[in-house]
């Protein structure tokens, strides 16, 4: 996934048999060792990760996420389990003696020095992953986002289509503090909007962010792009859904009381269906302006 | 330090006052060191029960105790109340106490200031907390204060900038009274790099205060005169950039967070040599490792903003500075490690407090170290993983820093032993809970919990449901802390020699227990 195969010291610390895929064993094995696996297994729905996404670069994220997280498994092994032994071995009640040493030249260097190659070894393929991030060249699509205290507008660019998107009525009358409905019952509550952002499957999106009043952030975790939406700015990100489906997220910066309730929802659509899509809106257009 | 010594001009400079006046008036280094600690202590209650406020809430999706605008009031708040009024104030107790006991000099070198800058504090919180009943309620734009939200507090906004100015004026005026002590009170022979660690932790985090304490007040000041005067420093409509307000937040920010930890550094290089029996290693490395922490807090600010739209450079310059905190944190951890190492360790409160530290505050660096890597902080940014890293280096780090050095000092200030066993109960009950209620937030957050929320999709109730259970426990614990330390404050307890452990370093041993109310009038002897 990561193109940094190249990179020796990054297969170094990420075998090839790893390379592909969840690592469900290696993910239990540390879950245990955190000691919550007992809960875990208790409820089979329970998310503990970050996502895959369903783009090129989430997945890269995603696997710089796990690496680092083996990294600090690593040393967490080797740091806690020397301060374990040295706890059960070094204690007065077992009669140990204190040594009087204060330096070690030979160990301070060493431990200095291996944190500097792992960084290293980290930092390599995190700038690669960074500079793709930040690469939004040449795109199929472009939608302008604007945040409102508190919801999103949608506006594709040269497609005449444009909308605002806010959190879908069930979880809006469910949300209230006397409302008498067990969220529980709400479909996907506070996660689903009136109006999903729709684009093409494979088409590279591009987003131009702002806001009108405070800022806000709009996060869509499966698509991993978070950009605060700032007011006097046009934030860039983009992304290549390579799946059709519908994603789901949610304002990432404090913007006021309903902050919690500004939800985002992406729908991926095949090509023909997003055209269709433009389509039913021009229609849709059409029909208001002669009514009017 | 008899009190048959003294001269007849101060014959009654040698005891404490009567009355509130003692409180008051004093300039005494203990008194004030006192007060401070007393007064983080209830600022701990305070913020500590809005956290419970919160954690009740958050305990099940939907609403049903409070409204979205006090969630919010209560998020600001106690992050406000915890920063500024029970975490640093903590610190510059346990100097005023321990510093000049430490370097041997007689009291701190600025004492009227010293009154000064602790009298600020009750102010400065009094106006804040007053916000809470003011029109539009207390302020509801997180701890962080961006425009352009803040502007949208209601009548609390200037009482907000002020009380932000009083806490920066204090905590500058400590700062110079601790540079200044150490700088000019130290006993001779006395160099600095003879200095206890807690001392150069100190020294370092007084250097920091100064540095950014202003940046803070020009910040809140621009933001005051945006919302009164008519200028449009971080108002896009006016020119103004509201980026920039982030830029300088947390070019305060970054060293902020080092100032709450370097001296639980500090504590705990004084705490583990003694109950490892084993002096503290590498002295001289532990000086340059938070020097160099020190530095890099400057340069390391924008981490905090990987989402706001930087160019590339930026970006990778501040992942890049940011990595390079853990090669001298890594020492740290390492140094104490190698302290432990071959020593003859007992688990008394403090020891088990610094333990504790240890092993937390590393997975907090641990999670931090996720946190370095741009691409990854993309998704880590703003949801419960950031909530969980920064809560495993402030509580299970600041704070359990601060509960080791009571627990350790405490039968210097007091006289008696404080209850080991209870002190043990206290221990195992934070222990247990912080980690209840701080772990599971990881999960949250990589599964995709925002923070700031007063309500969330149903999928994250179960971790909701345990962090809350953990905070509640946490809480809790805490009142058997206050009645250790209200026993031992009444004498209840085995009265306690100089020395209090077995064969501690440090000046501070030197003197009886309870130390008197002057100290090293006539500088001690520095051996070795
Ligand atoms: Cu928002």
């Amino acid at each position: 996934m990561l193109k940094s195969n190249r990179d020796p010291g990054y297969r170094f610390l990420y075998p090839k048999q790893y390379r592909q895929g969840e690592l469900p064993m290696i993910r239990k094995l540390c879950l245990i060792t955190l000691g919550l696996l007992g809960t875990s297994v208790a409820h089979a729905d329970w998310a503990l990760n970050m996502t895959k996404g369903v783009t090129e670069l989430s997945a890269e994220t995603y696997d710089l996420h796990m690496l680092i997280f083996y990294v600090c498994c690593a040393i967490a092994v080797v740091v806690f389990g020397i301060m374990i032994f040295s706890l059960v071995q070094h204690r007065k009640s077992k009669g140990a003696v204190a040594a009087t040493f204060s330096h070690n030249t030979t160990a301070e260097v060493i431990w200095t020095a291996i944190p500097v190659v792992i960084l290293i070894l980290m930092a390599v393929p995190s700038a690669e992953t960074m500079v793709r991030l930040e690469d939004s060249r040449d795109p199929d699509l472009t939608v302008v986002i604007t945040g409102y205290q508190w919801k999103w507008h949608y506006a594709y660019q040269g497609k005449d289509v444009e909308f605002y998107s806010t959190l879908a009525r069930e979880s809006n009358d469910a949300r209230g503090k006397d409302s008498g409905i067990d969220v529980f019952s709400v479909d996907n509550y506070l996660l689903d909007v009136d109006r999903p952002l729709v684009v093409p499957r494979g088409a590279k999106v591009r987003l131009l962010i702002t806001s009108n009043d405070v800022v806000h952030a709009w996060w869509v975790p499966k698509l991993a792009i978070k950009k605060d939406a700032v007011p006097g700015y046009l934030n860039e990100a983009w992304f290549r859904a390579e799946e059709s489906g519908v994603y789901r997220g949610q304002c990432a910066e404090l913007c006021g009381k309903d902050h919690g309730y500004m939800p985002i929802v992406v729908k991926v659509v095949e090509p023909e269906e997003f055209l269709a899509f433009v389509a039913s809106e021009h229609d849709e257009k059409a029909r208001v302006a002669s009514a009017n | 330090m008899s009190s048959t010594t003294h001269s007849a001009e101060h014959h009654d400079d040698h005891g404490p006052a009567k009355g509130i006046k003692r409180w008051l008036f004093t300039t005494n280094h203990k008194d004030i060191g006192t007060l401070y600690l007393i007064f983080s202590l209830t600022m701990f209650f305070i913020g500590g029960s809005m956290a419970l406020v919160i954690r009740s809430e958050l305990m099940m999706p939907g609403l049903q105790f409070v409204h979205p605008e006090f969630f919010n009031q209560m998020t600001t708040m106690h992050a406000l109340i915890m920063v500024f009024g029970a975490v640093m104030p903590a610190f510059v107790g346990l100097a005023n106490w321990m510093i000049p006991m430490m370097i041997g000099g007689p009291d701190m070198a600025l004492p009227r200031m010293n009154n000064w800058s602790f009298w600020i504090l009750p102010i400065a919180f009094g106006i804040l907390l007053s916000t809470l009943f003011m029109n539009g309620g207390a302020p509801a734009g997180g701890w962080t204060m961006y425009p352009p939200l803040v502007l949208q507090t209601g009548n609390a906004f200037p009482f907000l900038v002020f009380s932000v100015h009083l806490m920066g004026i204090s905590s500058i005026m400590g700062a110079i009274n601790i540079i200044v002590t150490i700088m000019n009170m130290r006993a001779p022979g006395m160099s600095l790099l003879k200095m206890p660690m807690f001392v150069w932790t100190w020294l370092i985090t007084a250097y920091l205060l100064i540095a950014v304490m202003p940046v803070l007040a020009g910040a809140v000041t621009m933001l005051l005169t945006d919302q009164f005067f008519g200028t449009s420093f971080f108002l896009a409509a006016g020119g103004g950039d509201p980026v920039m307000f982030q830029h300088i937040f947390w070019f305060f920010g970054h060293p902020e967070v080092y100032i709450m930890i370097l001296p639980a550094f500090g504590v705990v290089s004084e705490i583990i040599p003694t109950f490892a029996r084993k002096p503290l290693f590498g002295h001289d490395s532990m000086v340059y490792a938070a020097s160099s922490i020190a530095f890099l807090s400057f340069i390391v600010w924008a981490h905090h903003m990987f989402t706001v739209g930087m160019p590339l450079t930026g970006q990778l310059f501040f992942m890049f500075s940011t990595m390079l905190i853990a090669v001298p944190t890594g020492v740290k951890v390492f140094n104490w490690m190698a302290t432990m190492w071959k020593g003859s360790m007992s688990f008394e409160t403090p020891m088990l407090f610094s333990l504790a530290f240890l092993f937390l505050f590393t997975i907090g660096g641990f999670s931090g170290l996720m946190l370095a890597i741009a691409p990854a902080d993309v998704q880590y940014h703003d949801t419960y993983f950031v909530v969980a890293h920064f809560h495993y280096v402030l509580v299970p780090g600041s704070v359990f820093g601060i509960m080791a050095a009571a627990y350790y000092w405490l039968p210097k200030w007091t006289g008696v032993m404080y209850d080991e066993k209870l002190g043990k109960i206290h221990f195992w009950a934070s222990a247990i809970f912080v980690n209840l209620t701080f772990f599971p937030m990881h999960f949250l957050g990589l599964a995709g919990m925002p923070r700031r929320i007063p309500d969330y999709s149903t999928q994250f109730a179960d971790f909701n449901m345990m962090a809350s259970i953990g905070a509640i426990g946490f809480g809790l614990s805490q009142l058997l802390f206050v009645y250790i330390i209200i026993k031992a404050a009444r004498g209840n307890g085995v009265k306690a020699t100089a020395e209090v452990w077995d064969n501690p370093r440090g000046l501070e041993w030197t003197v009886p227990s309870p130390a008197p109310y002057h100290t090293f009038e006539n500088p001690p002897t520095i051996k070795e």
